[in-house]
């Protein structure tokens, strides 16, 4: 095999496991050289696994000081190790842009000497990219934890977004298999950079033609289902997050087992846990665009998400009071309560309505679950039931009638 | 009445100022070519002007906004017939209600139109994802499509800013023609080289560059290295990548 060809299967291999490949968010356009950023983010392919591949994700180098039992490129691990040089990672990228392949590139290292001499190598690489390709593709940057403030602030004006992962839920997880790590790590840089990009906002309000600084923002991963954190204290994590730093995502990426050194963790064979995952998302998403609470979705009585039922049906069926609820009176907020029915159809049962009184024929084309949202709602010719509908009826009916239940064997769909 | 057309939105839109002329409404839009080959009774051949066919446009831009009216070309490149028709239909209510048909989703036109409009919209953001550029050696970018619509007008805009600083190539092999960009505009080619049989021995013809191979077999190995076997899920692959699209994606191809 050609070694550049080695390099890449080596060090994309290495950074599989960085689930985020989102290219969105960014509004850096084309100045007279190549590229731009598409804001709603392009998906150039799908791997086998169904992930979207958005952008070319590599590590710099696999070699690491750290031995973080989770991670592939530990120290202690017996794998072949491999770097790219600077000029070799712009390469890739430019010839991979040039032909449509991607988006952009997500770049990530292993840590090798220390956080800034690392750090410093990354930015070689997106700097050269900007000024002397001057290219304006999308550009997702690892920030390495305890980096000079000075080297992180020169990489946000170059890149669209950086992430530092979490990686383990809870600090007590963390200290399990990583004894070298800690949150407070991973707070102060997201800190700091969350602090820039608000500093830079605030002055382009003010002057026209300020810098762009990481405009597609921050995110972070946790991996779900190494260590026994619950639902609730996941997404507890998750919210204070999106609140306290602004990120735009968290990712939430189930483990997949990779040793069997450390028997704290899954050992090799078990299967990722890909439906709870799916369910962590679906409940991430309900606090994000659907207006619910976190105690709403999990709280201290209720500390995981079920995982035969969606997150929003199971919230539904604890609140029997609130429905069934009438969609052409109710308003947007109630419509995207109801299991089943999701914003876009919402949208339209809103703007359909003001020309007559919807009929179930006519919800039922809109794009929506109707063998779930059925039991929640009523339409102007529905059968009006008496009283509180039974939700254990409702629940076993929904189950039933959804032929294509597999849930334990295959992922959902949704992302 | 079938109103048989010349096949462009113009032509397309000169049906609705003929249909206010003549007062007839029971109208279904077609174009001239199919009707030699069916036994259409009632039929009348549209002349497109490009004037007439200016004024309906102005008169639904006034109507439903410019941005809007734009969502009327973009049902119309689907080519589909129920489309046209749903599209014609939805004019006629534009001009003779004040109402704004284009949300009634309880309609059934406004509902098809809908729908055909977010397919068109999912056929041009897939070949903006899809098209896969090859390097000739000249410098030149050129690539192969088959959209199921004919998006290549919607995408050319998104390739120019993009690619803006190479020359590039995109042909529709369906349709035979293609979009190419000189750097400085984008223009419509007809007769390429590129026809069906001309594309299976494409190597003989254009001349790739001496890298080109090198960086598709580089992006295949990407495309395989960055897949996590443990999670592989056929079912959602397809449902992204549909095996239509594999001959032109250099990732899918075997080799």
């Amino acid at each position: 095999m050609h070694r550049l060809e080695e390099k890449l299967k080596i060090l994309a291999d290495a950074a599989k496991y960085d689930v985020s490949c989102s290219s969105s968010g960014s509004k850096r356009q084309n100045t007279g050289g190549i590229g731009d950023a598409s804001f709603g983010g392009i998906c150039h392919t799908y791997t086998e696994d169904g992930r979207c591949v958005s952008l070319l994700k590599i590590l710099l180098t696999n070699h690491c000081i750290y031995d973080c039992a989770f991670c592939v490129s530990r120290k202690s691990n017996d794998i072949q190790r491999a770097a790219f040089t600077v000029q070799e990672a712009v390469d890739l990228t430019m010839n991979f842009y040039r032909r449509n392949y991607i988006e952009g590139l997500f770049l990530s290292s292993g840590i090798f000497k220390n956080a800034d001499f690392t750090m410093e190598r990354l930015l070689r690489v997106v700097k050269k990219l900007r000024t002397e390709e001057r290219y304006n593709g999308y550009i997702h940057l690892k920030t390495i934890p305890g980096a000079s403030d000075e080297l992180i602030k020169e990489a946000g004006t170059y890149v669209d977004r950086m992430s530092i992962n979490l990686e383990l839920p809870t600090e007590a997880g963390l200290k399990m298999v990583a004894p070298d790590k800690d949150h407070a790590s991973v707070r102060k840089p997201l800190a700091f950079v969350n602090e820039q990009i608000q500093a830079y906002k605030a002055e382009s309000a003010l002057i026209k033609h300020t810098p762009i600084f990481v405009p597609a923002g921050q995110s972070t991963q946790m991996v779900i289902g190494a260590t026994p954190e619950t639902d609730f204290e996941i997404m507890q994590v998750a919210n204070e997050f999106y609140q306290k730093y602004q990120l735009k995502r968290v990712y939430y990426s189930g483990y997949i087992p990779i040793n069997n050194q450390n028997s704290l963790l899954p050992q090799i064979g078990s299967a990722p846990p890909v439906v709870r995952e799916n369910r962590l998302y679906q409940a991430d998403w309900l606090l994000r665009f659907y207006d619910f609470t976190l105690e709403e979705i999990v709280n201290p009585l209720h500390v995981n998400l079920e995982l035969d039922i969606d997150p929003k049906l199971s919230w539904a069926l604890r609140n029997p009071q609130l429905f069934p609820v009438n969609i052409n009176t109710a308003d947007y907020k109630m419509i995207i309560r109801i299991p089943g029915i999701g914003r876009q159809s919402a949208m339209k049962i809103i703007q359909a309505r003001k020309f007559g009184k919807l009929h179930e024929y006519q919800v039922k084309k809109m794009g929506i679950a109707f063998n779930r949202a059925q039991h929640f709602m009523y339409c102007a010719d529905s059968v009006i039931r008496l009283g509180m509908p039974v939700m254990q009826s409702i629940r076993n009916n929904i189950l039933k009638a959804s032929t294509n239940n597999k849930l334990f064997q295959t992922q959902l769909t949704l992302f | 009445m079938y109103y048989l057309f010349d096949g462009t939105y113009s032509g397309f839109l000169c049906c609705v100022f003929e249909s206010f002329e003549r007062k007839e409404f029971d109208v279904i839009p077609l174009t001239g070519s199919e009707h030699q080959n069916s036994f259409f009774q009632n039929s009348r051949t549209i002349t497109t002007h490009p004037e007439k066919a200016k004024r309906v446009l102005l008169g639904i831009q006034k109507r439903v906004s410019r941005e809007k009216a734009v969502d009327f070309y973009k049902v119309f490149l689907s080519e589909d017939r129920k489309a046209w028709l749903a599209s014609y239909k939805i004019i006629v209510d534009l001009f003779n209600t004040s109402k704004q048909v284009l949300q009634n989703y309880g309609n059934e036109s406004t509902l098809y139109f809908s729908k055909m409009l977010q397919k068109v919209g999912r056929e041009s953001h897939r070949m903006e994802a899809f098209v896969r550029f090859s390097k000739t050696a000249d410098g030149g970018y050129y690539a192969v499509v088959e959209p199921d619509f004919n998006v290549l007008p919607l995408i050319a805009d998104f390739f120019k800013k993009r690619y803006a600083d190479q020359q590039w190539l995109i042909y529709d092999i369906k349709r035979k023609y293609g979009i190419l960009y000189d750097k400085v505009n984008v223009s419509e080619v007809q007769e390429m080289p590129l026809d069906k049989h001309a594309v299976a021995a494409q190597h003989n013809i254009i001349t790739l560059d001496a890298n080109e191979e090198k960086f598709q077999r580089l992006w295949q190995k990407y495309f395989t290295s960055t897949n996590i076997e443990s999670r592989k899920n056929t079912k959602l692959h397809l449902q992204h990548v549909p095996k239509r699209y594999w001959k032109y994606l250099t990732e899918k191809k075997v080799g």
